[in-house]
């Protein structure tokens, strides 16, 4: 460089310098500043969502189970979302892989709705149902790149699942007279899905039934679920020690009456164990075609009939599960549950406990079934001792079950020691 | 202008960009518009035309053809077993292929879509600008007065076209074997519910499109990564190597609180397309996703590579 020059360059190079710094950082703040923003979005919007509750006029809880019992939504759509945490320990695929090979030995359908809906016991769930009064329903549950779908439409039960192009099918004859067989698959395939099965509405419902002098019901204020206000319903169990139900809360639409979340807290406390509710909802005319089924070409098709042959099957494949289904609610086995064979409910209320005679020596009923899977199963329970002889507990943050050595089981929504008690004295 | 300003000009904006600089500060030159698609169709037909982009595609299009022979053999022509028994092992809608040639598309697409399409988008991405670097061509493309901004858009642009065309190939070659090897006709949507082949084709078509769309996240990161280095080898290897980081990450269940803004957290959304009614919330989630991706590393690319020096 000239050396008549040096004064001015250095002069330039001394300020322009920090400037183009300044230029360079200011252009990498725009990528910052995305981020910023996109943060600020994720973390704002549903904050900003939640509006506030909604002003209702006020209601007594009285006259809001009367509205729930009044509801009459013939029509709807939307998606609903089931979340379980029982507490289980993660088994994932493993536990998918004993519902299905149990259920194997049967039918072998994946497409069978007692296997898929035992699925739905644990972990969280997209389902969508339609309804278009009480012969026309679909139950949609969403998977990764599949669906099953379980759809009635008049006479015909279909149930298709997408993943393997399977398609199970019965009439309504045929599910009411599998009555037994089909304690949990069939039947509640039909009757649940007269009132769409997995809805909030349904755990509504076992919830309200079970409320008696023990319990204390009390609208706790209104919401906002799927877009739409809601009154608030607490009900809770009171002077009943024994049970592990904390606090169930229902929140219901205020126009029609239909429930539209369902949480159940344990007594235990901690996040809920079951927590249903729509996020989205639709009181108009499903689309025409939506309960159309035809069996698509080259799909296997299983007919219910032959799934009843898996009836024994089905029910250790239930019974390995952990009677989830069972005990949702206190007492009398509910969601079909209660069909077990034999079943007799021990005390009542909240308390209640469900027990049944597998007529199986030797305790864990699996251990008679298959070694590995009893030695398996085993190890989850805990072994309790009293007058009623030996047993072995298996524990979830809401449903209890004891299995006796003399091959009797008592379930309930209770705790350990309401179990032995239950054990001793029918002992 | 004094001497003293230009070699300042030069001295920051790094030697080509104050060519540049120079050509957009004094706008002796009006911009012809079409000049940008005249850039824009260059870098197209220079992409397109190398033998590296035409072996990408020809492997992506050998990817529906080998799944359409093997489901074929398998199946050994008598579409009686119908595939009952795969239990949903292999990709999304392998047991519908028999039933209906159109589902190879998406089969096909699903097969592609975690690996071999964004691999393909990957050295693509990647080389955009390094490749140019390494080669010595970047400053002579910097030379034209058209600005590091409209060539790094440009580039974006060639890159995102790669995305659509890859996808095509695949969807068009899996179409082709599914017409050739399979029956077609109605088809019955993953909820269950008929819908008619024109209608299923129209889907196919939206498919590639979100399929397409899924991977402009993908494009503007490689884009962003190939702005950093004067390797192209090491532009591509870097960002393939961020694509299956954040594959391996989506694996790992006790990182599920990340997982959504990971960018293949959606990918298979566009299954959700094959339901009746349509399920929006992944695929609008997975949208979402990618214009925040691209939006991040876009603007990120542009910072680097308009302030940075260009050497080579």
């Amino acid at each position: 460089m000239a050396p008549y020059e040096s004064d001015g360059s250095r002069d330039v190079e001394e300020t322009d310098v920090p400037h183009s710094r300044r230029r360079k950082a200011a252009r990498y703040a725009v990528p910052a500043a995305v981020v910023g923003v996109a943060a600020a979005t994720i973390g704002l919007v549903p904050a900003l969502a939640d509006s506030g509750d909604p002003d209702l006029p006020k209601i007594t809880a009285q006259q809001l189970v009367q509205k729930i019992a009044e509801s009459d939504v013939e029509q709807l759509s939307g998606t609903v979302r089931i979340n379980t945490d029982l507490g289980l320990p993660d088994l994932g695929g493993l536990e998918s892989g004993l519902t299905s090979g149990a259920a194997g030995d049967g039918s072998g359908s994946s497409a069978d709705p007692s296997a898929k809906l035992t699925e739905l016991a644990s972990g969280t769930h997209t389902l969508r149902v339609a309804a278009d009064g009480p012969d026309r329903q679909k139950v949609s549950v969403i998977e990764s790149a599949a669906e099953y779908s379980l759809i009635h439409n008049g006479e015909d039960v279909w149930g298709y699942d997408s993943k393997s192009d399977a398609v199970y099918h019965e009439t309504a004859d045929t599910a009411e007279t599998a009555g037994t067989a089909a304690q949990d698959g069939a039947r509640h395939g039909r009757q649940g899905l007269g009132q769409a099965p997995a809805t909030p509405k349904d755990f509504a419902e076992q919830a309200l039934k079970a409320v008696d002098d023990t319990t204390s019901v009390t609208v706790d204020g209104t919401a906002q679920v799927a877009g739409r206000d809601a009154y608030k319903l607490v009900v809770k169990p009171q002077h009943a020690s024994g049970t592990t139900v904390g606090v169930i809360s229902v929140a219901v639409d205020a126009k029609t009456g239909l429930p539209l979340k369902f949480t159940l807290t344990p007594a235990s406390g901690g996040a809920a164990v079951l927590d249903v509710g729509f996020t989205r909802i639709s009181f108009a005319e499903p689309a025409a075609g939506t309960f159309d089924f035809t069996p698509p070409k080259g799909a296997k098709i299983t007919e219910g009939k032959d799934a009843g042959g898996a009836k024994g099957a089905d029910g250790k494949a239930r019974e390995h599960s952990g009677d989830v289904p069972q005990g949702f609610g206190p007492g009398a086995g509910l969601l079909g549950g209660g069909g077990a064979d034999g079943a007799k409910v021990l005390g009542k209320g909240w308390n209640s406990i469900a027990t049944y005679d597998t007529g199986q020596k030797g305790g864990i009923p699996s251990s008679s079934a298959g070694g590995d899977l009893g030695g398996f199963l085993g190890s989850f329970g805990d072994k309790v001792s009293g007058t009623f002889g030996k047993g072995t507990v298996f524990s979830t943050r809401l449903i209890n079950a004891l299995i006796t050595d003399d091959g009797k089981v008592y379930v309930g929504a209770v705790t350990k020691d309401a179990l032995v008690k239950a054990a001793d004295a029918a002992h | 202008m004094s001497r003293a300003d230009t070699t300042a000009e030069l001295r920051d904006e790094g030697p080509v960009r104050g060519v540049g600089a120079v050509g957009e500060a004094a706008p002796v030159r009006a911009v012809r518009p079409l000049w940008s698609l005249g850039l824009l169709r260059n870098e197209l037909l220079t992409t397109l035309r190398r033998w590296r982009t035409l072996a990408l595609l020809a492997v992506l299009a050998a990817v529906p053809v080998l799944i359409g022979v093997a489901v074929r053999i398998e199946t050994g022509g008598a579409a009686a077993h119908g595939g009952g028994d795969g239990g949903g092992q292999g990709p999304a809608f392998l047991a519908q292929i028999t039933n209906n040639g159109l589902f190879l598309v998406f089969t096909a697409l699903a097969a592609t879509l975690p690996v071999f399409l964004p691999l393909a988008v990957g050295v693509v991405a990647g080389d955009a600008i390094a490749g140019e670097a390494s080669a010595g061509t970047l400053r002579y493309l910097l030379v034209a007065p058209a600005g590091r901004t409209r060539l790094l858009l440009t580039k974006y642009a060639t890159v995102l076209a790669f995305c659509l065309v890859a996808t095509l190939v695949v969807a068009v070659s899996a179409l082709a074997m599914g017409v050739l090897l399979f029956p077609l006709g109605d088809l019955t949507t993953i909820s269950g519910t008929r819908i008619g082949f024109a209608e299923g084709l129209g889907r196919a078509l939206l498919i590639a499109l979100v399929v397409a769309a899924s991977l402009t996240g993908l494009a503007a990161l490689g884009l962003f990564v190939s702005t950093l280095t004067h390797s192209g080898v090491a532009a591509m290897a870097t960002t393939v190597g961020l694509l299956i980081t954040a594959q391996i990450l989506e694996q790992v269940p006790q990182l599920h609180a990340i997982q959504p803004y990971l960018f293949p957290h959606y990918w298979l959304s566009f299954a959700d397309l094959m339901r009746e009614p349509v399920y929006w919330d992944g695929l609008v989630k997975n949208l979402e996703l990618q214009a925040l991706y691209a939006a991040v590393f876009g603007s990120a690319a542009w910072a680097r590579f308009t302030t940075k020096d260009i050497t080579a």
